[in-house]
């Protein structure tokens, strides 16, 4: 039976929550995940019947991190439900996360009735109150008839725009009440009207800094992968003879194999990236929004002699890092298909060549070892092998810059990870939303020791429904990055970063059903992961690698992009 | 510099604290906040007195915009308008210097709208400097409870004219 047969019921009124699932049919929803708990039981029960595919994860943090992992991976909304008071708290880091990234989330939670709301009911949590701050926008259902309306809103404000996460909290009493059912066809939003088209005059701005630049850059970031624009960015750049660093966000909005392509900026980026934010006459940046891993926190440090150009769907974010000089407010794609009619090529002959020196002269390097695994070695074996198509999450950590680092991405939406929250625990459950999204492509789950362990519990979700997701462990047992930060900025001094305790990860799997392997060299590694590429389930792999391994070129916080320290990289 | 923002906001649930909780968040600080109806149903003003720089208010605005409930965003100190409060002050009186305590509010045409056997609470309108100065010549007299509204506002129909006076 189908969800509409069972909901035309004979005084032609629905209940609240089988409103909710029409709704959610019409948004053309093909996954939700979640969690039941008191609060939701009527909506449970109208998804008894329903049509749309529930996965039932083992944390509600689990379930919001792969419904994010699915919108990251597919562009579209991932909708969650969570139960009222902890289920809808659990929910907390994920819609951080999301909102951080510009994510496009529905997040569904239940209420205690109306007349407890509070009164610290029993399983009562003011979740709009405490997720204010972290939304796109929210709503609390006061009216079972105003439900159709807030769905289709909270779909249209979620992903247009600049996307992020909407929560609408249904309490009880507004899921069992009854109502006729329709669905609006259009949105009217009057305080929401997010400008798309960029205004022609700033336009012509643009084009003369690019006509009279002669070290122009381009800052691709998340916004590009966002709109969808990596082809008109691809156009862009080659016409105007202006070579790319994409921020964490935007790796894979331009592809990581194009001869004008510099690597990632920031922290630890490429050396031929941070020169060249420093050195640059012109730089436009392109929906990304000069985070301080980029900038360092020193703007008076940062692209001092540059005019920039700051193209961005989201008006508050120009000028809100670094003065500005042309700002376009406008859809990313849909201004570099404007700006890319009468385009004109700057004079970057000198500054490309130069660029191109400095690439060959500072390459992303690593000193490779006989006796141990590193784990760059690891991250360039998976890229190798796999090619730049695959999809590949990850958690936050060392292993989540080497994987920036050494994958080379030919096509967006296909690196997925926590850029702004940095959250340990995403990658995994992540991996898992994209996978289903995507059965047939290969999705690896890079993930740490330390972040595996935050939501490794979803190892029964994919041995239950056969997700073929690949977990690597990059396991160097500790906390790798706070221990480089230990060991570089406090004297060695490894507080609380060593993971003895951790779980066998082999025989862990092997307890949910999940195929479980284990490399400590090379040769291992290689054997391993081919077996792993050749089997047709979910795979956790535990590279044990150099546990004294850093990731480098690094900037310190508070230095300029001019202090990299280069570590083992010094050719 | 000192900043008036008016911003009409959807009458909703919780609206105010998106935006108290928006200044909160961003680092902002609020001198004055007060929020009523407006001219058209469903739609409430939010009136915030803050302070910062160019740069700052270009931010402050921004942010608001971004809120789904926020209609329109105005700066009225970069505007000629009319910003008013509300105070109500208790002051201690006795049957002998009430006559002198009417003689100073006078000039204020603020009134005395309730009589205690030892105090006199008197209402005043006024923008920020007269209250002010009404509060300091009062307070010899003992100020026992005090109370104001902060500022709400509007901009002029003629922008040509001059400042506000004083005593308007
Ligand atoms: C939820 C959460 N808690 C703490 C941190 C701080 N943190 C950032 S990186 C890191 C270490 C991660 O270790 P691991 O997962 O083993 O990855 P590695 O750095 O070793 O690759 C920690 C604790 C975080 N990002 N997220």
């Amino acid at each position: 039976m189908t969800t509409d047969q069972k909901h035309t019921s004979a005084d032609g009124e629905l209940t609240g929550s089988e409103i909710l699932l029409r709704c959610l049919i019409e948004e053309k929803v093909e996954f939700i995940f979640g969690y039941p708990g008191g609060a939701v039981l009527p909506i449970y029960d109208s998804l008894y019947y329903g049509s749309i595919k529930h996965i039932l994860y083992r944390h509600e943090q689990g379930a919001i991190h792969a419904a994010d992992g699915y919108a990251r991976a597919t562009g579209k909304p991932g909708v969650v439900i969570a139960t009222s008071g902890p289920g809808a708290t659990n929910l907390v880091t994920g819609i951080a996360t999301a909102q951080m990234d510009s994510i496009p989330l529905v997040c569904i939670t239940g209420n205690v009735p109306q007349n407890l709301i509070g009164t610290d009911a029993f399983q009562e949590a003011d979740i709009t109150g405490i997720t204010m701050p972290i939304t796109k926008h929210s709503y609390l259902v006061q009216d079972v008839r105003d439900l159709p309306r807030v769905v289709k809103e909270a779909f249209h404000i979620a992903s247009t725009g600049r996307p992020g996460p909407v929560l609408i909290d249904i309490p009880k009493d507004v899921s069992n009440a009854k109502a006729p059912f329709s669905y609006p066809e259009t949105v009217f939003i009057r305080g929401y009207q997010p400008t798309t088209n960029p205004h022609p005059l700033q336009i012509e701005k643009l084009h003369q800094a690019i006509a009279e630049s002669k070290r122009p850059l381009i800052l691709a970031g998340g916004g590009v992968v966002t709109s969808g624009a990596d082809q008109e960015l691809i156009a862009f750049a080659e016409r105007a003879k202006i070579p790319v660093t994409t921020t964490l966000m935007g790796i894979g909005g331009f592809p990581g194999t194009h001869p004008l392509w510099l690597g990632m900026p920031g922290m630890h980026g490429t050396v031929a990236a941070n020169r060249a934010l420093l050195e640059c006459d012109l730089l436009i940046g392109i929906g990304a929004r000069f985070d301080d891993r980029v900038t360092m926190g020193r703007i008076d440090k940062f692209a001092t002699s540059a005019k920039i150009v700051h193209i961005d769907i989201d008006p508050a974010e120009i000028g809100k890092n670094v003065d500005t000089y042309i700002p376009i407010v406008g859809d990313v794609k849909r201004v570099l298909e404007v700006a890319l009619q009468d385009l004109p090529v700057s004079q970057s002959e000198a500054w490309l060549q130069n660029l191109k020196d400095l690439k060959q002269q500072y390459p992303l390097t690593f000193k490779q070892s006989d006796n141990t695994l590193k784990p760059q070695w690891v991250i360039q074996h998976l890229y190798e092998t796999t090619g730049g198509d695959a999809i590949v999450t990850t958690d936050v950590g060392q292993h989540q810059m080497w994987v920036a680092q050494y994958f080379h991405f030919s096509r967006p939406r296909s690196f997925i990870s926590s850029g702004g929250l940095g959250t340990m625990g995403f990658g995994f459950p992540a991996a898992i939303g994209a996978q289903l999204a995507y059965p047939d492509r290969t999705v690896i789950s890079v993930t740490g020791d330390g972040g595996f362990q935050m939501t490794a519990q979803e190892l029964a979700v994919v041995a239950l429904a056969n997700i073929p997701v690949k977990v690597a462990i990059i396991n160097n047992q500790c906390l790798g990055m706070v221990r480089q930060w230990q060991e570089v900025f406090y004297q060695r001094r490894y507080s609380e970063v060593d993971l003895s305790g951790s779980p066998d990860f082999v025989k862990l799997a092997e307890a949910y059903g999940v195929k479980g392997m284990r490399a400590c060299t090379q040769e291992e590694a290689r054997q391993a992961w081919r077996e792993a590429l050749d089997h047709p389930g979910p795979v956790v792999i535990d590279f044990q690698v150099d546990p004294e391994e850093n990731v480098y070129p690094m900037v310190a916080p508070g230095a300029g992009l001019d202090e990299m320290m280069l570590g083992d990289e010094k050719p | 510099m000192r900043h008036i923002i008016s911003i009409l906001v959807n009458n909703q649930p919780r609206v105010l604290a998106r935006v108290a909780s928006l200044f909160g968040r961003r680092n902002f600080n609020i001198e004055s906040i007060s929020v009523g109806e407006s001219e058209e149903p469903g739609l409430s003003r939010i009136v915030i007195v803050t302070h910062g720089d160019a740069r700052t208010m270009e931010q402050v605005s921004k942010h608001l915009h971004k809120l789904i409930d926020v209609i329109k965003v105005q700066d009225l100190s970069i505007q000629q308008s009319v910003a008013r409060e509300l105070l109500l002050v208790k002051v201690g009186a006795t049957a002998s210097n009430r006559a002198e305590i009417q003689g100073i509010i006078e000039p204020f045409r603020a009134s005395v709208v309730d009589v205690g056997i030892n105090s006199l609470m008197i209402q005043a309108t006024g923008d920020r400097e007269k209250l002010d100065a009404l509060i300091e010549l009062l307070r010899p007299y003992g100020i026992k409870e005090l109370a104001r509204t902060g500022i709400t506002a509007l901009p002029r129909s003629m922008q040509i004219q001059p400042k506000a006076h004083m005593h308007a």
